[in-house]
């Protein structure tokens, strides 16, 4: 068990608890949506990291390589880019109409406002 | 071998910019750190040879994530987050979680093994076949539009449910607006 073999792995759990620490922490919506970005490109780590071998190439098949690094992850987390940037723009589309509808995106003030109209 | 030290170099680069994310509470840095955090993120993909995903992440995350959010924030109006209360519940329950993912991560074969499963299962076919099957020899494209094609079309589909979902919604708000000015 080696630093240096898991380190890619430390590395990507720590970029996700920084998302996931991010979105519970934070009231404001704009920040909790900044944080499952970050969250969600840790993801994009997860998968890449392990499909690359050291001395490998970009997988396009070319004369003179033999070795490739994983194609596979490349293809899911392609799609899982454009993915998380539909759901981003979703989101932020629902903060905006939040913030017409209360006049702030901050949790508490929301949470206070429907306490209110209750 | 100077590859992996490289890499290395720019997940502790994306470590501090995440840090420096959670720390700031202008908005409008937030936005900006988190282009950066894409651009890092576009070129640690592309040392780890994701080419098509750095590409994908350059031009959508760093891009157009950074514009809708600069948009977002042009329309929200308010630039300052409030000061975090009690952060140390999420804190504890972060550094919690992430210990647990760390323990993890040992049962996990070690970076750049060339036996571990994810090298020697299905992918040597599509190394080896891909371009006589499909005449494409970028084997990401070749997968993405004809081995594992049904996937892209699901992709399209909740891409398209996103999009009328935005509408929807931005579309109510105009309409108030207009009989609001009526």
């Amino acid at each position: 068990m080696s630093v240096a073999g898991h380190f890619g792995y430390w590395a990507t759990v720590f970029l996700m608890m920084a998302g996931l620490f991010i979105v519970i922490s934070r009231g404001n919506l704009v920040k909790k949506l900044v944080g499952l970005s970050i969250f969600q490109s840790s993801v994009y780590l997860l998968y890449i990291v392990p499909g690359k071998l050291v001395g490998g190439t970009v997988p396009i098949v070319g004369e003179g390589f033999t070795v490739y690094s994983n194609p596979l992850p490349h293809v899911l987390i392609l799609t899982a880019i454009v993915v998380g940037v539909a759901t981003l723009a979703l989101g932020l589309a629902i903060v905006v109409r939040i913030r017409e509808a209360y006049g702030t995106i901050e949790e508490d003030d929301l949470l206070a406002a429907d306490a209110r109209a209750d | 071998m100077i590859e992996t030290p490289g890499i290395a170099a720019l997940f502790v680069m994306l470590a501090a910019v995440a840090v420096a994310v959670a720390r700031q509470r202008n908005l409008f840095g937030v936005v900006v750190l988190t282009g950066t955090y894409s651009f890092l993120m576009a070129t640690a993909l592309a040392a780890l040879d994701a080419a098509d995903v750095a590409m994908t992440e350059a031009a959508v995350g760093a891009g157009i994530s950074t514009v809708l959010f600069l948009g977002a924030l042009n329309l929200v109006g308010s630039l300052e987050s409030k000061p975090m209360e009690r952060p140390w519940i999420p804190l504890v329950l972060s550094l919690f979680t992430g210990m647990l993912l760390v323990y993890g991560t040992y049962g996990l074969p070690a970076f750049s093994d060339p036996h571990a499963p994810i090298h020697t299962h299905v992918v040597p076919r599509y190394l080896q076949e891909g371009l006589a099957e499909t005449g494409v020899p970028n084997i990401v494209t070749a997968v993405l539009a004809s081995y594992r094609g049904y996937d892209t079309l699901g992709e399209t589909t909740v891409v398209f449910t996103a999009g009328i979902g935005v509408i929807t919604l931005l579309r109510r708000r105009r309409k108030k607006k207009e009989e609001g000015g009526s």
